[in-house]
Order: C-alpha cells, then sequence, then structure tokens
C-alpha cells in the first residue's frame, strides 16, 4: 500500500520549507523529505534573513524565530592589501520595528523553520534521498522513489527544492550539469564572541547588528566578494569566488578565507574570538542565463535549484522562500478551481515569477556575471587604484593638492588607460541598468 | 514476544570539546544522538523480532527533547515508543535511574507481558555500564552482560542460550526469560529503515509517562533525592609540572637526534635501560 | 555518577551518615580470579586499597568468592603479598564460574555480614557486571572507572576521580550517605604494587547458603581465546604507537619496524584505529586501553586527553611531532620536533645499534 499526498516538497531549506508550510496551512497533505539528518544540515548561508519574503509565509514570524541582530548598518569595503576604501550607511530608520533585515545562524533557524512547517501540517522526514522522479506512460511527474526499501510514494505534484546541486533535477533532465561557472563555492566561519564585545566593537546596542559586505583584493584577482556580518555573540565572516577561477588558480577556499581574516581590518574585528563552526557551500552565481526550465507536467523547481540566486545583492534566501511559496501558491490555486497540473496550468508558476522581483532583478544584472569574470580589473587593478588614491589625497605630507590630484589620474591612466577606463565605465552601466 | 530496549539520549562525545581557556564545556551545537551503545541492543532486538514475529518497544528516561532518540528508534524498525520524563527525575544517578526505569518496566509488562529486556552496554556521557544490571536486580530479571550472540531462544520453553564475553574467553550461558541482556558493541549493524518504517515514526504519537503514569510513588528514590553520589567537583587534569625536553643536535640530522635521545633515556630512566638489556 | 548534568554542589553537603552506617569500618577489594588466575587488576586494586586503609587507619581485606579447594587458599596467600590484611572467604560449589546470581549473593551477603566502608572492584567484565547488581541490592552509590582514589581528610569518605564530558574533564565523585562506597578501577590504571613474599595474614570463612537448584543461569562451555598473536598491550613493557600525523596509512610500517627492533608492541590513537590502519585491540586511550609501559614511543599523536588517559602513567615517553605546539609536548618527557618518516628509521637503526651495544657488553 503506497503513500498518496496532494504534494510533495523534495528539500528542507528555505525554498522547501516556504513552499511546504503554505501548501499545508492551506490544507494538502504534503509530504517534505530532507536528505540530511535534519533540516538545514545541508544547508549554509552567511546568514542574512530578509523579512519582507518570510513576513509573506509567516507574517509573525517575529514572535518565536531564532534571530540574531536586526541590521542597522551596512559597510561596503572595497579592499586593497593593506587597506580599504568604503562607504557606511546607518540610519536610525532601520531601528525603528519591524525590522527589515536580520543576521541569523541557519542551523537555529531552520529548526524552527521545520518546526513551524509540521505544526502547518506537514509530515517531514529526514535522512532520506529521492533518488529519482516517478513518471507515468505519459512522462508526466506522478511521485518520488526514494533511497530506502518500499520508498515509491506518489503526489499530484512534486516541488524540486533539493538544492545547487541537485541531482534529481539533473537526472530528470530538467538541468543540464552545474557548470564550475555558474557556481562561486562560499566558506564561512563562525567567531564566538561575548556580545558585549561585539556591540562595543561595532558601536551597536543590544540587538543591532552590522553587515558588512567585501569586494577586492580580497579575492585575488578572482571574481568573488566577502562578507561578515555580526550574530547575538559571534560574527559570521566568509569569501565566495567563483568556482571556475578557484580551479584555474588551484587555490583552496580555505586559505582565502584565511588571508581575509588577516586583513589588518578585519583582524581586530576577529580579536579573541573562538572559531566554532566551519562551513562550506556552492551558491549558484549564473544569474538569469542560468535559469533552467522550472515547471513541467507534475512537478516546479523552486530556490537554488532554479539557480534563484541574485548575485549583486547577496539575495538567495529571500528569492529562495519567494519562489518556494509562489510555488506552493500556484497549486493551490490549480487545485481550487480543479485543474490538473499539467505543463500548462503550472506555466503560471513562471509567469508569477516573471512579474515579481525574483524575475526582474535577475533580468536587470543579468549580463553582470559574464563582464565581471572576463574583467578581473574590478578586482585588482580599481581597488588598488582607488585606495591608492585616498592614501594619496589623505596623507599630508607637504606635496600640493593639485599635483597629488595629478598624481592620481597619471596612476589611473597608466594601469587602465583613458581607452580601458570608458570602457569599464561602460561596461558597469551595462551591467548594472 | 515483546522485547523491551531501554535508550538513552547523549550529547555526541565526540565533538564536545573544552575551551583552553576559560576550561568551559563547549556543547554549542553539539547534537544529540541515540547512545551508540544502545543501537547494538536495538537492532538485536528487531532480528528477534524478525525471527519470532512480535514487537519491540523502546523506553527511555529523560528530558522532553529525548523524544528524537525515540522517533529515530522507531525509525528503524521499532514498534512502540514510551518517553519517561518528569522533573522529579532530573539529577539522577544510576541508582536513581534504573529505580525509575525498572518502575516503568514493571507498569510496561502489566500491559503486554514482557519476554526480553535489552539495554546497550553503558554510555558515552555516563560510561558506568550500571544501569542495566541495576534494572535487572530491582526486577529480579537474570542478568546477561556483554552478550555477543543470542545463540538459542525458546520462547515456549522459557529458555535462551548466549555467548557472552568475559575475561580470557567466551561463556556460553543458559538462562530463562524474562531476563535482561546487555549488548556488545560490534555484534551486529543496524538497519537501514524501510520507507514504511520512516513514516511510522514520523506519525506515531509518542507516549509520555510522567512519574505517576510510570508507577512511582516514592519520590525519595528517584532524581536527585535518590542518587547516593554526588559530583563534588569538575575539573581539567593539571598539567604536568614538567613540559618535555626538546631534543636538538646542531646539524638537525635524524640519525643524530636518536643517537642523542637514546643516550639521554637510558641516563635518566634505569628501568629502559634494564628493558632493553633485556632484549639485547 | 549523575547520568544528567547536575552542577557540583557549591556547599559541602551535610552528612547524614546513619549511625548504623558509621560503624562500616575497612577496606575491601574484590579479588576477581579466573581459571587458576588472579586478574592483575585485583592486586593493582589492593596496593591503592592499601593506601586507603593507611590513610583510614582501618584493614585492607581481600574477597574471594570460588569453588571449594586449594585455589581458594592461594588467591588470599597473594592477597595477603599484595597488602591485604586479611580476606573474606567464601566457597561453594555454585561459585565454580562466574555467574552474577550466586556472586551477587555472596558479595552482598559478606558487605551486611562484616560491613566495610569501601569496596573496590576491577572494571572488568566481571567487575562491572557484579558491581551494579551488588550496589543497587544494597542501594549504594558506586563510581565506574575511576582513574584516582582518595580519602577526605575532614569526613573520612572516599573521593573517586574520573573522567566525564567524553575525557575532556574530571570529576570527583563522593558517596556520603550510603554504605559501602562502591568504586571500579579499570586495569592498569593503578600500579602493580610490590609483592612481599612470605606477608601473611588471617582468612575468614563464610558459608555460602546457595545450591545449583537455586541457580537459573547455568554454564554451558566456557572458550577460551586464542591468545596467540592477539595483542597484548596493557602489560607490555615498550610500546611505540602511532596517529593521524604519520599521514597515510603505509607510513605506519615504520612503526612495526621500530617495535619490531624494540621486541614492542605496536599501539595506535582512536582516529587511527577508527580509520582502519589498526585493529582495535591496539587503541590506546580514553576508550581503549590503558597502557604502563616503561617506555612508550608517540608518533604523529598530537596528545589529546582522550589519548593522554590511557598512556601518562608510562615511565619514560617519547613524543615526535612535527608540530611544535602539540600537546603531547606537555607530558612527554622527551620530545622531537621533526618528520616522523625520517625520525623513525634513524631510531630504529640507533635503537638496533645500541642493542647490539648491550649484547657484547652483556
Amino acid at each position: 500500500m503506497s503513500e498518496k499526498f496532494d504534494a510533495i516538497v523534495v528539500g528542507a531549506g528555505p525554498a522547501g520549507n516556504a513552499a511546504a508550510y503554505t501548501l499545508a496551512k492551506a490544507g494538502l497533505s504534503v509530504l517534505q523529505i530532507e536528505r540530511g539528518e535534519a533540516p538545514g544540515s545541508k544547508n549554509v548561508q552567511g546568514a542574512i534573513l530578509y523579512s519582507d519574503a518570510l513576513e509573506r509565509i509567516i507574517p509573525d514570524f517575529r514572535e518565536d524565530a531564532p534571530l540574531e541582530r536586526h541590521i542597522i548598518e551596512q559597510r561596503m569595503w572595497v579592499m586593497d592589501d593593506e587597506s580599504y576604501i568604503g562607504t557606511h550607511f546607518r540610519s536610525n530608520d532601520f531601528s525603528k520595528p519591524p525590522h527589515n533585515r536580520y543576521t541569523i545562524i541557519r542551523a537555529k533557524f531552520d529548526k524552527w523553520f521545520s518546526k513551524k512547517v509540521q505544526e502547518a501540517g506537514a509530515l517531514v522526514i529526514c535522512e532520506t534521498t529521492v533518488k529519482e522522479l516517478l513518471r507515468d506512460k505519459t512522462g508526466k511527474v506522478i511521485g518520488v522513489e526514494t533511497d530506502r526499501t518500499e520508498g515509491k510514494i506518489y503526489a499530484d505534484v512534486v516541488v524540486l527544492a533539493d538544492g545547487v546541486n541537485s541531482t534529481l533535477a539533473r537526472k530528470a533532465g530538467f538541468r543540464p550539469e552545474l557548470e564550475p561557472k555558474h557556481v562561486a563555492l562560499a566558506v564561512k566561519e563562525i567567531h564566538f564572541l561575548p556580545k558585549e564585545t561585539v556591540e562595543s566593537r561595532f558601536n551597536i546596542q543590544k540587538g543591532q547588528g552590522v553587515v558588512i559586505e567585501m569586494m577586492g583584493k580580497l579575492t585575488k584577482g578572482m571574481m568573488g566578494t566577502g562578507f561578515l556580518y555580526t550574530n547575538n555573540d559571534s560574527i559570521s565572516v566568509g569569501v565566495g569566488v567563483m568556482l571556475s577561477d578557484l580551479m584555474r588558480q588551484k587555490m583552496t577556499p580555505y586559505e582565502l578565507l584565511e588571508q581575509t581574516k588577516n586583513h589588518p581590518s578585519i583582524k581586530p574585528l576577529l580579536e579573541g574570538g573562538e572559531m566554532k563552526e566551519y562551513a562550506a557551500h556552492l551558491i549558484p552565481e549564473g544569474g538569469y542565463h542560468a535559469i533552467p526550465q522550472v515547471f513541467g507536467d507534475g512537478w516546479l523547481i523552486a530556490g537554488d535549484s532554479g539557480m534563484f540566486v541574485n548575485a549583486v545583492h547577496r539575495e538567495g534566501s529571500n528569492l529562495a522562500m519567494t519562489t518556494g511559496r509562489m510555488a506552493a501558491e500556484t497549486i493551490i490555486d490549480l487545485r481550487a478551481s480543479g485543474k490538473a497540473m499539467s505543463a500548462a496550468n503550472l506555466a503560471e508558476y513562471r509567469r508569477r515569477l516573471d512579474d515579481s522581483f525574483v524575475i526582474k532583478d535577475m533580468k536587470k544584472y543579468k549580463d553582470l556575471p559574464e563582464i565581471f569574470h572576463s574583467n578581473n580589473q574590478f578586482f585588482t587593478t580599481y581597488p588598488e587604484l582607488v585606495n591608492r588614491s585616498a592614501y594619496t589625497m589623505l596623507t599630508v605630507d607637504g606635496v600640493d593638492k593639485r599635483s597629488k590630484e595629478k598624481e592620481i589620474f597619471a596612476s589611473f591612466r597608466e594601469q587602465r588607460s583613458l581607452f580601458g577606463m570608458l570602457g569599464d565605465a561602460f561596461k558597469l552601466w551595462r551591467a548594472f541598468r | 514476544m515483546h522485547s523491551v530496549v531501554c535508550i538513552k539520549q547523549v550529547p555526541d562525545s565526540a565533538q564536545i570539546r573544552v575551551h583552553p581557556v576559560t576550561n568551559t564545556i563547549m556543547r554549542q551545537g553539539v547534537p544529540a544522538i541515540i547512545n551508540p551503545y544502545d543501537l547494538f541492543a536495538l537492532e538485536e532486538a528487531l532480528r528477534l523480532k524478525d525471527r519470532f514475529g512480535g514487537k519491540v518497544t523502546v523506553i527511555t528516561m529523560g528530558p522532553p527533547q529525548a523524544e528524537t532518540a525515540l522517533r529515530k528508534a522507531l525509525s528503524f524498525g521499532a514498534d512502540d515508543a514510551i518517553l519517561i520524563t518528569d522533573k522529579a527525575f532530573a539529577g539522577a544517578d544510576t541508582l536513581a535511574t534504573s529505580y525509575a526505569l525498572a518502575a516503568a518496566l514493571r507498569k510496561l509488562n502489566e500491559l503486554t507481558p514482557v519476554d526480553l529486556v535489552f539495554t546497550g552496554k553503558q554510555t558515552i556521557d555516563g560510561d558506568t555500564a550500571q544501569v542495566g544490571p541495576g534494572i535487572a536486580k530491582r526486577l529480579e530479571l537474570q542478568l546477561l552482560t556483554y552478550v555477543s550472540r543470542i545463540v538459542e531462544l525458546d520462547l515456549d520453553q522459557r529458555t535462551i542460550v548466549v555467548e557472552r564475553r568475559a575475561e580470557g574467553g567466551v561463556q556460553v550461558l543458559k538462562s530463562s526469560t524474562p531476563c535482561l541482556i546487555t549488548m556488545l558493541e560490534g555484534t551486529n549493524q543496524m538497519r537501514f529503515g524501510t520507507m514504511p518504517d520512516m513514516f511510522r515514526a514520523a506519525r506515531y504519537e509518542l507516549q509520555q509517562w510522567d512519574r505517576t503514569a510510570a508507577g512511582i510513588d516514592d519520590v525519595t528514590k528517584i532524581g536527585l533525592k535518590g542518587s547516593p553520589t554526588i559530583v563534588s567537583k569538575v575539573f581539567t587534569p593539571t598539567p604536568r609540572a614538567k613540559k618535555a625536553e626538546m631534543i636538538t643536535v646542531e646539524n638537525g640530522k635524524p640519525a643524530d637526534l636518536a643517537v642523542e635521545l637514546i643516550a639521554r633515556i637510558t641516563k635518566s630512566f634505569p628501568t629502559v635501560e634494564k628493558e632493553l638489556a633485556k632484549r639485547a | 555518577m549523575s547520568e544528567e548534568t547536575q552542577a557540583p554542589a557549591k556547599k559541602k553537603r551535610k552528612i547524614v551518615l546513619d549511625e548504623r552506617l558509621q560503624a562500616y569500618k575497612g577496606v575491601w577489594v574484590f579479588v576477581e580470579h579466573e581459571r587458576g588466575h588472579i586478574h592483575p587488576v585485583s592486586l593493582e586494586l589492593l596496593g591503592e586499597g592499601r593506601k586507603l586503609a593507611d590513610s583510614l587507619g582501618a584493614e585492607l581485606a581481600g574477597v574471594v568468592l570460588s569453588a571449594p579447594g586449594d585455589e581458594a587458599k592461594e588467591y588470599c596467600n597473594t592477597a595477603f603479598e599484595y597488602g591485604a590484611d586479611l580476606c573474606y572467604l567464601m566457597q561453594n560449589e555454585v561459585l565454580r564460574d562466574y555467574r552474577n546470581d550466586p556472586f551477587t549473593r555472596g558479595l552482598t551477603e559478606l558487605v551486611n555480614t562484616y560491613q566495610p566502608e569501601i569496596l573496590l572492584l576491577g572494571a572488568t567484565t566481571q567487575g562491572r557486571d557484579l558491581a551494579g547488581s551488588v550496589a543497587t541490592t544494597l542501594k549504594t552509590g558506586l563510581t565506574a572507572d575511576c582513574t584516582g582514589l582518595e580519602i577526605d581528610p575532614e569526613n573520612r569518605s572516599l573521593l573517586s576521580t574520573r573522567p566525564t564530558f567524553g575525557g575532556s574533564l574530571l570529576c570527583t565523585i563522593v558517596t556520603l550517605n550510603y554504605r559501602p562506597q562502591m568504586a571500579t578501577v579499570r586495569p592498569r590504571v593503578m600500579a602493580m604494587p610490590e609483592q612481599q613474599p612470605g606477608r601473611s595474614g588471617r582468612i575468614i570463612e563464610h558459608p555460602l547458603a546457595m545450591v545449583e537448584t537455586d541457580i537459573v543461569t547455568k554454564v554451558l562451555e566456557f572458550i577460551a581465546d586464542d591468545t596467540r598473536d592477539k595483542p597484548q598491550l596493557p602489560f607490555a613493557d615498550i610500546i611505540v604507537a602511532g596517529g593521524r600525523g604519520l599521514g597515510k596509512p603505509e607510513n605506519f610500517q615504520l612503526i612495526w619496524d621500530l617495535a619490531r627492533v624494540l621486541g614492542a608492541e605496536v599501539g595506535g590513537s582512536r582516529p587511527v584505529v577508527q580509520a582502519g590502519w589498526l585493529e582495535l585491540d591496539r587503541q590506546v586511550g580514553q576508550s581503549g586501553k590503558t597502557v604502563r609501559p616503561k617506555l612508550y614511543i608517540a608518533a604523529g599523536i598530537s596528545g589529546a586527553i582522550q589519548h593522554r588517559v590511557g598512556m601518562e602513567s608510562a615511565d619514560c615517553i617519547i613524543a615526535i611531532n612535527n608540530d611544535p605546539n602539540a600537546p603531547i609536548f606537555d607530558f612527554a618527557h622527551y620530545g622531537i620536533v621533526g618528520d616522523a618518516m625520517t625520525i623513525l628509521p634513524a631510531l630504529t637503526e640507533a635503537f638496533r645499534q645500541k642493542l647490539a651495544t648491550l649484547k657484547q657488553a652483556g
């Protein structure tokens, strides 16, 4: 006697949880299957929680979700080897509830989210891997087969939310093999410090948090970025670079992280901290062009599995939650109007995504990966030049300011030539418009 | 046939570390697991069920979060799970623990007669191996410890033959059921639960017994009150007064380092010189 | 030992030792024997028990439960030679092979009759089987796998120290209000005392009123282990041990080479056993064997506490590690910072020459 559900969700990360919760809340019978020991055990993130995305799923999440600090200040640093030049934005408005972004610790957060999913009525089974999708004679997906005996389970629709490395999507032919140039490998550590230390070091009060986004020479010419987030009594620090670049340079991400941690501006921030967690993960970076087919007869794809990540703005988990929710809503609406889970009907999912910030933002930056990838001057030459310029201007040494300016312009021209700089400006404009 | 397996949820001690400066125990995010030794006991009980039919009940005395350990046990194929939980159990040592579990087992036996009680050899957080023998004594069950193999089980005659690891050899013992068996590690391998087992574990309505439901009326016998042993202090091992004398030689050659080392040892440790002379 | 975490008592607990229990005096050591041999752990415990008895100004007694015959008297004599003042002897055919029921009854009857304040047993399969049953029958406190035993001068109670939290820390446990205070100790944790040939004591015989038909569990057979080729680490005098720092399983050959020249046993840390480089019987450490060799050579072993507790009693510890900050250099006697792959062969050759020299001299 095989089990049958209205929907099966594969994966218990943010996309899977968003989908399973929304479906279960609407009264559908939902089975969620996670291959890790517990929901979130295979997930890694910085991590930042975007309230808006979660509010649309669990409006009162702030009541009991484990949140670290609400972010009141964003710092963007362009780094050279010994210096950085950056902009900070801090606003008191960010301090006023309801807060827009929080730092979270994924292990705790995923546990909470999964509890909500179960309370909503979904059946969650872990330590079980979905090996294959089951199809009927017409090729429609009618269920899944897991790696346990008597492992065939049936459903009207299957939501694939099984992450960046989804072998399932690949085997089913929905997605091609992951290319190194479409993913970044990111590594992170969590360093524990007393919360008073975190607060005094970053000039924040209880409950407030700071986010630092870094780019420049810290990635040794490779396309990538770094981050540092304040949690309640710890700091998350990490670096991510394009896998293709990493393979070419023959560097390990860990080496990169070590060097980042030793940067004279970062080291003091971590001083005295105790490293208690280390993790690495792949992040989809292919952008708009890498998004595969995300719907078909009896199936939908949400989250990293569909490459829904806006790398420029580091938005991944909110896109995961949003696509998971929209997948669920599409299914719920179809059921309500008695429609079948056919490709034609499920196309509505993609239409909704197109209308939303999800696809709109990804489309906006669709050329960025390619541009940055083939123009590593943005990660080396410019950060160097910009830092050196700042140093020159800010050093009072008897040289007059006009001469200094001339020196600066000369250095830029020498490195990039006037023509080159114009070209770079154009590329940036193209990438960001 | 009805087997009961007593399990315990423990912190995964392989992951517990001590902060080198403050000496605090870092249990941050250390996952709780089923005491690994208990898995051998559970697997043995499940094998008996495969052979003889009947059912396997798992019980544990612990805080509410011990529920996850019970569900895990169910996912391997156990049929029923009972969580014995009560604030009054806090601070229990092995004597108080065996009292509580024995009471619960008596209650369980009233509901469905018990043929065999299994426990793991010891826990990785307590290491005492005392609860199994304690339960057996209180329930007046024959105690068979360090069992490496169940050779024969006759449910009609109510006899059992086991192999038991002893010093220098294996005892083959014949005894009667019901009895209590503590399983030796490495005797079997836990199976991979079937999908139906996973479903059942996820859907199972866990039974929770407080001390009254477990049939305990004498609170002086449980928890801290019922524990003769008390932890009077916890501390780090004192560092040795002297650190190692480092051997170095000018040219840094291994051959010379070796010779220098041997010279020093034999000079300072005549017992070692004597030992070497014995082997010359 | 508290199974659930419990905050250590901040104040000294009030001792409400029942008057009746205050009369309990004396330190007892259960003398374990199998097929004609006393288990060495019992002798180690007699050594430790002697010190406790002296602190208390009490007598040390051995407890022998066995089948009728001369062997039993032999066991008592050996106990005297290792420090016992007296022996309680219980002889009965039902005690011929170890079984939980008759031994528990016998030991508890002796305790109830002669009332010791401390009862020590070796943490062997027999000892642990028996200790748990006896402690539960007597409703008293039992501390397992102790690494240290001493008397609290303030109140004469036994302070039992043992590892906790996976071996990272130690804790001291007391049984203040119950008697006897029971403890088990693993083999080789305590030092073997000197034998005092000719030392004697008195024997107190006490009957066990049981017959075979009283006992449910029967011993059908005893299959002795084939000890040929089996590692005998606990009693080895020289041990060469390797750890993960060796890099590859193939490099472990260097350990075997050195061991062969020294006529030594080969041991290893838990990680290499878990990785399958070495069999389980050769694991040294908290979850492996405790060893007390005269010479312990550790190569590629970091010296984490879990390994340390298994070998720190060695007379002379030599550590070879390419990490100058490895914790093992904190407690080894001699250290070499370097690549084990070059040091070990050099050491092998140097020892070979040393032995040759000793042979010529001798």
